[in-house]
């Protein structure tokens, strides 16, 4: 019995140290794709799917320079933002159901780390008192505060159908049986979808490979960053990316993710896994191509309406499918 | 009609001394008060103030466009002049002329109260172009510019360049905002002072003829012809027929890849990322048959004086209509695309309004001008020949926003379009350059062209050996600046870049 627990604990450990590393290992790789696929549809040559791991290694490679004046703060901001990241792949279940973290795999712990992640980033581009980190931050924490009300209602749509904010739960509750189509489920995903691209500094709210410091926002925060430190907040957004799409993939199209940690299952159910995020980084690319950046004023509008659409999506649960 | 209404231009001052230009005449005085009379009669004809410098003579010079034409005038000042009238209360832009003025020769412009230093940022121990030995008559500021503050709740700065994060001329804005509104934006430039007069001066023509295609890398054909006229007329060279269409076409060329690479940058700003790969591998095509046509990817040095430096050949013609058909077709097809992308249109719209009682005050000319209800465009208004022979069009809108900006951008490109391939076809042949005579006393002259930001004036003073002793070039960017800190005001900080672009004034141009 003793064996038998401690072989699970042991198994567990694995399982989430493989989770991990998968995340910390593939979300570059997803970045690249995304790159790559922007760059076929924007008519440029591509760099390649490895080329934010290229990126990286050369960050991490390079030396750091210190703006003056800094305070612990701007230290500790970037190992912080990369562990909450790091934390948070433990959560979101996507090689099995339930992962060994699941009594603690709440949606809203989930969304309280990336809230924590986003003020210290925010924090600390305003450490210095440098007018880009202000502005960054700023507008940051404009973007956030519809996309967090609107990520929590989400979450509590899809909740509906478990009755609980655990996400391993939530996933029990889809896998039962190939899910009828639902109106309110739909409605969510259109607000994922909005809240998705506003966390993630992608168009049309932000511009990701923009070089004009007055319009940036994600990028504003980090203008001070340099080699190391630069590298794990990149390193950390681009987590946060492939977490938001594993998010979505385990709400709203979650058919295919094994219910146990089998070996065979984590094959198939990886590879089937890889397919969704392929079409998924394909298609942000293709939003990304074809829209123009939002004026910023309009930002709010943007994330009302993820907050309106998910609000709807939970009433009409109530209506509809009550 | 011309009667009452231009008192400056008569048969008698002989304004149009080569045949088929642009008309100009020169007013020199040697007083003040003549000088401030002159400019306020000017101005109240309608005139607009294109630029402002002083010459070795000493003199200060002011070119001052009329409906009618151009006018030259000048004050000449004693030897030990300390000071000169400021037309700044008269033609508001002449401010910052004066200041270089200011710096450069240690002159002191009477009546301007803003002393500002301007092109000097605090290094010169001295005005390095002065008539007299004298010290600095000001203290130097040393590198801490005093910017005007707004004060008030929440009001603060943000400080952008002279480094910027992409790779641009280096300038600096000062922004005083409330949040994200801007309350008041103020340039400084200064950053690329080249001292552009000083290596005017004793030059030969050919190595002075370098120089003027090199003020700023994307006007060479603007400026080195408004430069080659200039010595045209100072030295009597009549140019021949297939010279002019040559000239007019390199003049268009220039235009349409300048309009085509802004076009490109202005969706890019906007975040459409793929109109930057859809507009510049056209202006990159244009370059590279530049280069294989006329020796270089810019044009710098196919205009000379006296004639071009590559003729047409029947074959050049040949690639020359092909790659206009070819732009004629893809250009439509990408004003479609943008006019029918709304999160395009909505950026550009209501963003960055000139209006156009703003635009005729400060006497802007050019795309900006254009855009806000000011319909001077030299091709138009003058009979110069050979663009006239094909009734050129003019752009005009009335709403002054970035959209009324690209408006005028791809009405332009096309007018371009139709006039090279009217030119090409119609190409009289044969381009002989005129032979250049050497002055037997000083000699001046001026010669003005349409650039593709707006106009390009080019004057120069040459001596006996053909040297030159003095030249000015300028074209509209340093007017573009004061339109653009304008029509910044009262929109958010974000979109300055996409506003910037759209006037997309020249950093060297400004600096000289």
């Amino acid at each position: 019995m003793a064996l038998a627990s401690s072989f699970h604990g042991s198994l567990a450990i694995a399982i989430s140290l493989l989770q991990m590393a998968f995340v910390l290992f593939l979300a570059p790789l997803l970045y690249g794709w995304i790159g790559t696929v922007r760059a076929i549809l924007q008519n440029r040559s591509p760099a390649g799917i490895l080329q934010p791991w290229r990126n990286l290694v050369r960050l991490f490679r390079k030396e750091m320079i210190l703006p003056e004046g800094h305070s612990p703060l701007f230290l500790a901001v970037p190992p912080l933002f990369f562990s909450i990241m790091a934390v948070a792949a433990l959560l979101v279940p996507f090689l099995g159901t339930s992962p060994p973290l699941a009594p603690v795999a709440d949606a809203v712990t989930l969304v309280g780390l990336f809230s924590l992640a986003r003020f210290s980033m925010a924090m600390a581009a305003m450490d210095l008192g440098t007018p880009f980190g202000d502005m960054g931050g700023r507008r940051e924490m404009m973007v956030a505060f519809l996309t967090e009300p609107a990520t929590l209602m989400i979450l509590f749509t899809v909740s509906l159908w478990s009755g609980s904010t655990s996400i391993p739960s939530i996933l029990t509750s889809f896998s039962k049986g190939p899910l009828p189509f639902h109106p309110s489920l739909l409605i969510a995903a259109m607000a994922f979808i909005l809240v998705f691209l506003g966390e993630n500094a992608r168009l049309p709210i932000d511009n990701p490979s923009t070089h004009l410091e007055l319009t940036m926002i994600h990028e504003a925060m980090l203008l001070e960053y340099s080699g190391p430190l630069l590298a794990l907040m990149e390193w950390g957004s681009m987590q946060k990316l492939l977490l938001y799409l594993l998010l979505g993939i385990d709400f709203f199209a979650p058919a295919g993710i094994p219910r146990t940690f089998a070996l065979s299952g984590l094959l198939e159910g990886g590879i089937l896994l890889l397919g969704k995020l392929f079409i998924l980084g394909a298609l942000l690319a293709l939003i990304e191509s074809l829209f123009a950046k939002l004026r910023i004023f309009r930002v709010p509008e943007f994330t009302a309406l993820a907050y309106l659409l998910s609000t709807l999506g939970f009433l009409l649960h109530f209506v509809l499918e009550g | 009609m011309e009667g009452d209404s231009s008192p400056f231009f008569s048969p008698e001052t002989g304004f149009d001394r080569l045949h088929g230009g642009i008309p100009h005449t020169f007013l020199v005085t040697e007083s003040p008060d003549r000088y401030l009379a002159q400019a306020r009669l000017l101005s109240s004809n309608g005139a607009r103030l294109l630029t402002l410098w002083s010459e070795s003579l000493p003199a200060i010079r002011a070119a001052i466009l009329l409906r009618e034409g151009l006018v030259l005038l000048s004050l000449s000042l004693p030897k030990d002049a300390v000071s000169f009238p400021s037309l700044s209360s008269i033609f508001p832009p002449a401010a910052r002329f004066e200041r270089t003025i200011h710096d450069l020769f240690g002159l002191i412009p009477d009546g301007l109260a803003d002393l500002r230093p301007w092109i000097d940022h605090g290094l010169w121990s001295h005005p390095p172009l002065s008539h007299t030995p004298s010290p600095l008559t000001r203290l130097a500021q040393g590198m801490d510019y005093p910017f005007v503050r707004v004060r008030g709740d929440g009001v603060h700065e943000i400080p952008v360049g002279p480094v910027h994060a992409g790779i641009i001329e280096p300038g600096h804005f000062r922004f005083s905002v409330v949040g994200e509104k801007v309350l008041r934006l103020e340039t400084r430039m200064g950053y690329t002072h080249k001292g552009i007069a000083r290596l005017f001066r004793g030059r030969n023509l050919p190595e002075a003829a370098r120089l003027a295609s090199r003020i700023s890398g994307d006007s060479a054909v603007a400026t080195s012809l408004a430069f080659s006229k200039a010595v045209e007329e100072a030295l009597d060279i009549e140019i021949s027929e297939g010279v002019r269409f040559v000239r007019a076409i390199l003049l268009e060329r220039e235009r349409i890849a300048n309009h085509l690479a802004d076009l490109g940058a202005l969706g890019n700003d906007a975040g459409l990322a793929v109109a930057l790969s859809l507009f510049h591998p056209l202006r990159e095509a244009m370059h590279r048959i530049n280069l294989s046509l006329f020796g270089h990817r810019l044009l710098f040095d196919s205009v000379v004086p006296g004639g071009v430096s590559t003729g047409l050949s029947g074959a050049m013609i040949e690639t020359l209509l092909l790659e206009n058909e070819r732009l004629q077709a893809e250009v439509s097809l990408l004003e479609r695309i943008y006019a029918d992308h709304g999160g395009l249109q909505d950026r550009f719209q209501n963003t960055g309004i000139l209006s156009p009682e703003v635009a005729g005050r400060l006497g802007i000319g050019g795309v900006a001008g254009r855009a806000s209800g000011q319909g001077w465009d030299l091709r138009v208004d003058h009979r110069e020949d050979p663009v006239h022979r094909f009734a050129p069009a003019l752009a005009l809108d009335h709403i002054g926003d970035v959209a009324s900006r690209v408006r005028i951008r791809f009405f332009e490109i096309f007018e371009s379009l139709r006039l090279t391939h009217a030119l090409l076809t119609s190409f009289p042949g044969p381009d002989i350059c005129a032979t250049i005579p050497d002055p037997p006393a000083p000699r001046e002259g001026a010669g003005i062209v349409e650039g593709f930001r707006g106009e390009v004036l080019g004057w120069v003073r040459i001596l006996p050996g053909k040297i030159l002793a003095d030249a000015h070039i300028a074209d509209g960017s340093p007017l573009l600046w004061h339109a653009l800190e304008a029509s910044v005001p009262g929109n958010l900080v974000a979109d300055f870049p996409l506003i910037n672009k759209s006037f997309n004034p020249s950093y060297s141009a400004s600096d000289l």
